[in-house]
């Protein structure tokens, strides 16, 4: 009942275009926020922080990242985990060499820095297409976890070859480093998604988001009507680079604090993310979002009742994880292939003529 | 002649040879997209299950075993009998037939029409279910496949190399024998597909789906033929492979090796998988040879990718594979 837009006039055309264009959606969304920043923190103890906020946050980031490129830009991209590795070391060196500079300022530096390395990738997309743009871009995640490895550089020699997290403080609080809170964390993590998805949505819908979807649908067509491809594409490997190596920094700077680069950014966090946006919903930020929460809650929930309640032994409950998730992605993709963004959609739909369907 | 020519001579004999067994996976991957269009991710897990499959059958494992005994709280492991190489290899083929009616009946039918990288996704995740299955059914720990082939450095090629050169080549007999099958199988397929009425089938639906329905074929039995002969396929790779280094869960990752073979040959080229494999793995060895010691290793991780990344530049369709055509 309250779901309606009858009575909601929109007298301008700023108002017209607006995110959330129906009012009860703008209310929860402000609610949303209010208990993200104002009531979450207080409550929050490591183990939630740790085993679910942290890491949903931060797979939003990337999973956001990598819908732009593949979700609105058509360009299937299977180096997220590679361009996540490019944000930690760059996030590690700038740490490392500047000491005096804001935590917020280098993991947003890493970001660019990942764009450069992505648009250098990505200059391959320009003659390449489809499934032979998929396997070029493992191109640069097997390159790239290599070179983070044997170039002793990027690690600072140090003996193990592992890089870690140095403590760093906003505002005298610590949010890097062993003794960190975990609402800090929490809360940085939420800052840079908050920041990141209002990025996203803004460049999705305007100019910039429509080209990339004039490439998406038709890259020929698009090039007639005027778009230029090199721009498009090229700004989509920007931008999505750009927020997978903000997720890859954060996710070694402030959730692991130390990174063993082969085990951590592999090819499997390449297909983990790949998976949040295909259930989460190809084309959609809501989507991210919620193929971020469905991927790191669901293993949570699996381990808890296989081993935490039915008392398995964890390799048995280990590869029956393996067999549940990858059932689920079949069944989900056969179900719903438009994934959990479609779903909400639907509801929306229904929930607007509700309880008058027709 | 030079000694560093001959170690180069050398590394490029056995990348001729490890090339061989990347095509071999690589032509399940061209098999299933031909016909069926699906880019089938799970092709290395499909040889890692047929490689754990077949050594269980031939040790006489209990299926399950792991599983039963932790929630029955039973202590039962093998059946105590072994069976014979032969009869093992027969019984694993007939498993991997009903995987790929499985498949079909259960993942393919029900995503006809959809975008290609939902198909995609839905061979990735068909590979994690396949993997864990795999794990539950024999156990995860690595075992050691013997079907009784030649194992060791091949005395023959040592000693008539150093007759000729005064330098002894290092050659292992089972890459040679993997070598004749891999002929064998290409051969028998390219009989089977040229000259037998569900090879020509085969064909029809890989040229156009819909004209092959028209004209009286059935997908559905073909899409089973072809994932029979992809497993079947997946079970020689697995065969290969598990007796080199084992059968463990890293088998599963020779999909990976075998994905810019692809590229490289064309997606749609079963001779282009046969070169494409001979390229990237003599490329790989002479450059791991040549450069790899300089930059500190480990570049076959990486170097055939970017070959295949370089060579798409120039050729973005692969060297063999059919000419793409746009339109608007």
């Amino acid at each position: 009942m309250l779901y309606r837009e009858a009575g909601d006039f929109k007298t301008t055309y700023v108002e017209d275009g607006q995110t959330f264009p129906i009012k009860f959606d703008r209310i929860a969304y402000y609610i949303l926020l209010a208990v993200a920043f104002g009531v979450v923190p207080f409550i929050i103890n490591d183990y939630w922080a740790n085993a679910v906020l942290v890491p949903f946050l931060i797979y939003a980031v990337a999973a956001i990242g990598l819908n732009i490129l593949v979700g609105y830009a058509g360009q299937v991209s299977l180096g997220t985990g590679g361009f996540m590795a490019v944000g930690a070391y760059a996030c590690y060196k700038l740490m490392t060499s500047f000491p005096e500079v804001s935590i917020l300022i280098h993991v947003v530096l890493a970001g660019v820095i990942t764009a450069a390395v992505g648009v250098l990738f990505g200059l391959p997309s320009l003659r390449i297409k489809g499934f032979y743009l998929a396997v070029a871009t493992l191109a640069a995640q097997f390159f790239l976890v290599w070179l983070f490895n044997k170039v002793p550089w990027f690690y600072n020699y140090s003996a193990s070859g592992q890089i870690s997290a140095p403590e760093r403080t906003v505002f005298g609080i610590e949010v890097t480093g062993a003794n960190t809170d975990a609402w800090a964390k929490y809360l940085v993590c939420l800052i840079f998604v908050t920041a990141c998805a209002w990025l996203a949505r803004n460049l999705t819908r305007g100019t910039t988001g429509r080209t990339w979807m004039a490439i998406r649908d038709m890259d020929i067509a698009a090039e007639i009507i005027g778009v230029n491809p090199l721009k498009a594409k090229l700004t989509a490997f920007a931008v999505s680079s750009f927020f997978v190596g903000i997720a890859g920094a954060l996710f070694f700077a402030v959730y692991l604090g130390s990174v063993e680069v082969g085990e951590v950014f592999g090819i499997n966090k390449s297909f983990l993310v790949l998976f949040m946006i295909i259930i989460g919903g190809l084309g959609s930020i809501f989507g991210s979002f919620a193929g971020a929460a469905f991927m790191v809650l669901m293993p949570v929930l699996l381990k808890n009742i296989l081993v935490g309640g039915l008392g398995w032994p964890t390799d048995i409950a280990a590869h029956f994880e393996l067999v549940i998730v990858g059932g689920l992605i079949v069944v989900f993709l056969i179900l719903e292939p438009h994934g959990l963004a479609q779903l909400w959609r639907v509801a929306k739909e229904k929930l607007r003529l509700w309880p008058f369907p027709h | 002649m030079p000694e560093q020519l001959l170690w180069a001579a050398e590394a490029m004999m056995n990348g001729l040879m490890a090339g061989v067994l990347y095509a071999l996976v690589a032509l399940g991957f061209v098999l299933i997209f031909k016909a069926s269009g699906v880019f089938n991710y799970a092709q290395g897990v499909m040889a890692l299950f047929a490689a754990l499959t077949l050594v269980g059958i031939m040790d006489g494992q209990v299926p399950f075993a792991h599983l039963i005994n932790a929630v029955f709280g039973t202590e039962i492991h093998h059946f105590g009998w072994h069976v014979p190489a032969i009869l093992a290899i027969f019984l694993t083929g007939v498993v991997m037939v009903g995987l790929a009616i499985f498949i079909e009946r259960f993942v393919l039918r029900h995503l006809v029409n959809q975008p290609d990288i939902i198909l995609f996704m839905a061979t990735i995740g068909l590979a994690y279910f396949m993997e864990g299955v795999g794990d539950l059914m024999w156990g995860s720990e690595i075992k050691t496949l013997d079907v009784g082939l030649p194992q060791g450095i091949s005395e023959t090629i040592d000693e008539a190399t150093y007759n000729w050169f005064g330098y002894g080549f290092f050659i292992d007999r089972l890459d040679i024998v993997a070598t004749i099958i891999a002929a064998l199988l290409v051969a028998s397929l390219t009989i089977f597909s040229q000259y037998s009425k569900q090879g020509r089938a085969l064909r029809a639906v890989a040229d156009d789906h819909q004209a092959a329905l028209s004209v009286g074929i059935s997908l559905r039995f073909i899409w089973v033929l072809v994932w029979s002969i992809a497993g079947f396929v997946a079970l020689v790779a697995g065969m290969m492979w598990g007796a080199k280094s084992g059968v463990q869960f890293s088998l599963s990752l020779i999909a990976l090796k075998a994905l810019p073979v692809l590229m490289l040959g064309g997606f749609t080229s079963i001779p282009g998988a046969i070169v494409g494999g001979l390229i990237i793995g003599v490329g790989e060895k002479l450059f791991e040879f040549s450069i790899g010691p300089l930059v500190g290793g480990a570049t076959e991780n990486w170097f055939a990718y970017v070959l295949a990344l370089v060579f798409l530049v120039f050729r973005p369709q692969g060297l063999f594979g059919e000419k793409i055509i746009e339109r608007v």
